[in-house]
């Protein structure tokens, strides 16, 4: 019988498979942040270890940076010594660090990909739930604790039960103004916020297939917001397309040879999913989310359910998200007033997403009574769009385009959404308080967080690109 | 913290929410820490606390009626983020079981990584004990990890649970995974001699 490209990957990595034990699994790299690793250094250093392959973990500060004057000690105590005691941790454990202020630095999740160090057929895992987006490129990636952290440091290997595996296939073409945010969304609506937990995803279909990287990161980023360990997709020539050429990417005669192997990576005809789920992309319009955690959506011309469409044991948890939302059961969201617009995260701060802003907004600009903040994911992708003049673009928009890091996605420097405001948000969470104490989030791809800022509303933004069009 | 986790008879807190999600269970404010201590302060510090910093007497945490080691919520437990931060909280506030008809992935293994028991129980067997709970606020639960079992006291419903023979000894015992792995080391370093590429 035939293997998925999941079994594939995952078997040419494990090391010891006992019975009634975890697999332990090798991992080919690890990144780190200032968050989730400075109880794990502490670790090691009370058991008196190294770190086992340090070649093999790349750090940067991403989570807790902010995103103005980066270039100026961080002001918040509290901030700046988590960011330097990663500094410290790395030179004195022998970790490459790309910290504030290096050509490299970014988010964890953007900038393993844009630099070549994210290849297929890799196991990748790192402290941060979104690590899921490595595995756009046909990777076994997956978000895990601080003790794995320093597992992964101590040994290069983790202790894993292997995930079922789900096919969800999304057959088609999108319509217009459908990102593959939209998809996401989608497909999440549709089977809840745990509706693929105990599951690894591989995503398929022809609607997949024609996206670019950066969209298919998108799509593997949110797996985690159904549950899932992780999402993965079969490389193909877009996905070596992208990487060729790349700061880190094998060249020359190891090029070849890697391509060779890389071509073996999808899963085999009569390989057999746990589960199989199939959408068809012409059912999915532009999304937005309603309630506090991603299940909560649904297309942005659509309604609130109402009470009566819920089953009674589900009532009191929606009912309390939308009292958190201060909306009715049964309303729509269009037309509804934004105060914060927020373009960012690993989710969707990519060049190519900026590009789509760009696009979107030249020549307009934002109303009066709403904030926009742009964040891009990493210095290259900041470089990049100056390069293309986009930032230009922005400031005529009455956008601000700040300096990269994860922002106002979980709030924990100073970007925050203050209490009792709207925020649409390109991130990926919409929990109570991820933007700030009692900020209210709305989740939706970055075409219709752009809209929004144009018209200071939840906007469905196919109306507006059949303006332009016409 | 210890180590050790094999028979709990306590009373439980209850939370009936669904999809309580890693930022409630710990803020993200609250993650510039860079050592494992004092998270329990601010376990699920957004509905415990207003926003200057007076409890809300309405949350179970503020409500003295309520006590125990074991904390019980609606399904779906600890989904987001994969902080290790709010199992941290969890076992500083004192918590050494959780019981919930659904857990996810990342929280369940943070849990049993810091030697809190997560409890898999039936929609039906939670109910019981939510009822259990709000006909009598100190009504105790027992469970056992050597028989995998968790029991209302009160009416001796009981169900039994699962748990992987790996992780249950190590709670057993107080091993941990880093110990287990580090014993591998020939076999990791085989392995390596394996692969011409590092993927």
């Amino acid at each position: 019988m035939g293997k998925t490209l999941f079994d594939k990957i995952w078997d040419s990595h494990i090391v010891v498979s006992k019975p009634g034990h975890p697999d332990a699994v090798y991992i080919n790299t690890h990144f780190i942040h200032e968050v989730t690793s400075p109880q794990a250094f502490d670790g090691l250093r009370k058991r008196g270890i190294p770190v086992f392959r340090p070649a093999k973990t790349r750090a940067t500060a991403d989570h807790n940076v902010p995103t103005l004057h980066q270039d100026q000690p961080i002001k918040e105590a509290l901030s700046r010594h988590q960011v330097e005691m990663l500094t410290k941790n790395t030179a004195e454990f022998g970790v490459e660090l790309y910290g504030l202020g290096h050509r490299f630095q970014g988010i964890v999740h953007v900038i393993g990909p844009e630099l070549g160090i994210t290849l297929p057929g890799m196991t990748i895992v790192c402290g941060d739930s979104h690590t899921s987006t490595h595995g756009a490129f046909g990777a076994v990636a997956f978000g895990i604790g601080t003790s794995e952290v320093e597992q992964v440091l101590a040994t290069q290997c983790i202790l894993q039960y292997k995930p079922k595996r789900m096919k969800i296939e999304v057959n088609g073409q999108l319509g217009k103004g459908v990102l593959s945010k939209d998809i996401i969304l989608y497909i999440i609506s549709k089977i809840s916020a745990s509706g693929a937990t105990g599951y690894f995803v591989e995503y398929a279909g022809e609607a997949i297939r024609s996206l670019s990287m950066e969209a298919r990161m998108t799509i593997c980023n949110m797996s985690i917001e159904m549950g899932a360990r992780g999402g993965l997709i079969a490389p193909d020539d877009i996905t070596f397309d992208y990487i060729k050429g790349r700061e880190f990417a094998p060249k020359g005669a190891d090029w070849d040879q890697s391509l060779e192997y890389w071509k073996t990576l999808y899963s085999d005809n009569d390989a057999q999913f746990d589960k199989v789920l199939t959408f068809d992309a012409a059912d999915i319009e532009p999304q937005i989310t309603y309630g506090t955690n991603p299940g909560m959506g649904m297309g942005v011309t659509r309604h609130i359910p109402s009470l009566e469409q819920l089953e009674e044991k589900e009532r009191p948890s929606f009912k309390k998200s939308l009292e958190y939302m201060d909306l009715e059961p049964g309303a729509e969201l269009l037309g509804k007033k934004v105060d914060y617009v927020f373009i960012g995260s690993c989710t969707n701060s990519r060049i190519e997403d900026l590009r789509l802003v760009a696009d979107f907004v030249k020549g307009k600009h934002k109303a009066d009574d709403v904030v926009v903040w742009i964040v891009p994911g990493s210095k290259q992708v900041e470089a990049q769009a100056m390069e293309e003049g986009i930032d230009k673009i922005f400031a005529e928009a009455g956008f601000q385009l700040r300096e990269p890091g994860c922002s106002a996605c979980l709030a924990m420097n100073e970007d925050k959404v203050p209490a009792g405001m709207y925020c649409i948000s390109t991130s990926n969470r919409n929990f109570e308080g991820r933007q700030g104490p009692n900020a209210r989030t709305f989740l939706a791809s970055p075409l219709t967080a752009a809209a929004a800022a144009i018209t200071g509303r939840v906007t469905d933004v196919r109306t507006l690109l059949t303006a332009v069009s016409s | 913290m210890s180590k050790i986790f094999q028979h709990l008879v306590s009373p439980a807190v209850p939370v009936p929410i669904e999809n309580i999600d890693t930022d409630q269970i710990i803020p993200a404010r609250f993650l510039k820490a860079t050592t494992r201590d004092g998270f329990g302060e601010n376990l699920f510090r957004d509905w415990r606390y207003e926003a200057d910093n007076t409890p809300k007497a309405d949350f179970v945490l503020n409500n003295p009626i309520y006590g125990g080691k074991i904390l019980v919520a609606g399904k779906n437990f600890g989904c987001g983020s994969s902080r290790e931060h709010a199992a941290w909280a969890i076992a500083d506030a004192g918590f050494k079981v959780v019981v919930s008809s659904f857990f996810a992935d990342i929280f369940k293994n943070n849990a049993l990584n810091n030697f809190i028991l997560p409890i898999q129980v039936s929609d039906d067997f939670l109910d019981k004990i939510f009822k259990a709970i709000e006909a009598d606020p100190k009504a105790a639960l027992e469970v056992d990890l050597e028989n995998q079992f968790i029991k209302i006291a009160a009416t001796g419903e009981k169900e039994s649970f699962d748990i992987n023979q790996y992780k249950k000894t190590c709670l057993l015992n107080g091993y941990d995974d880093i110990d287990y792995l580090l014993s591998l080391r020939k076999e990791i370093e085989q392995y390596e001699t394996t692969r011409t590429f590092n993927f």
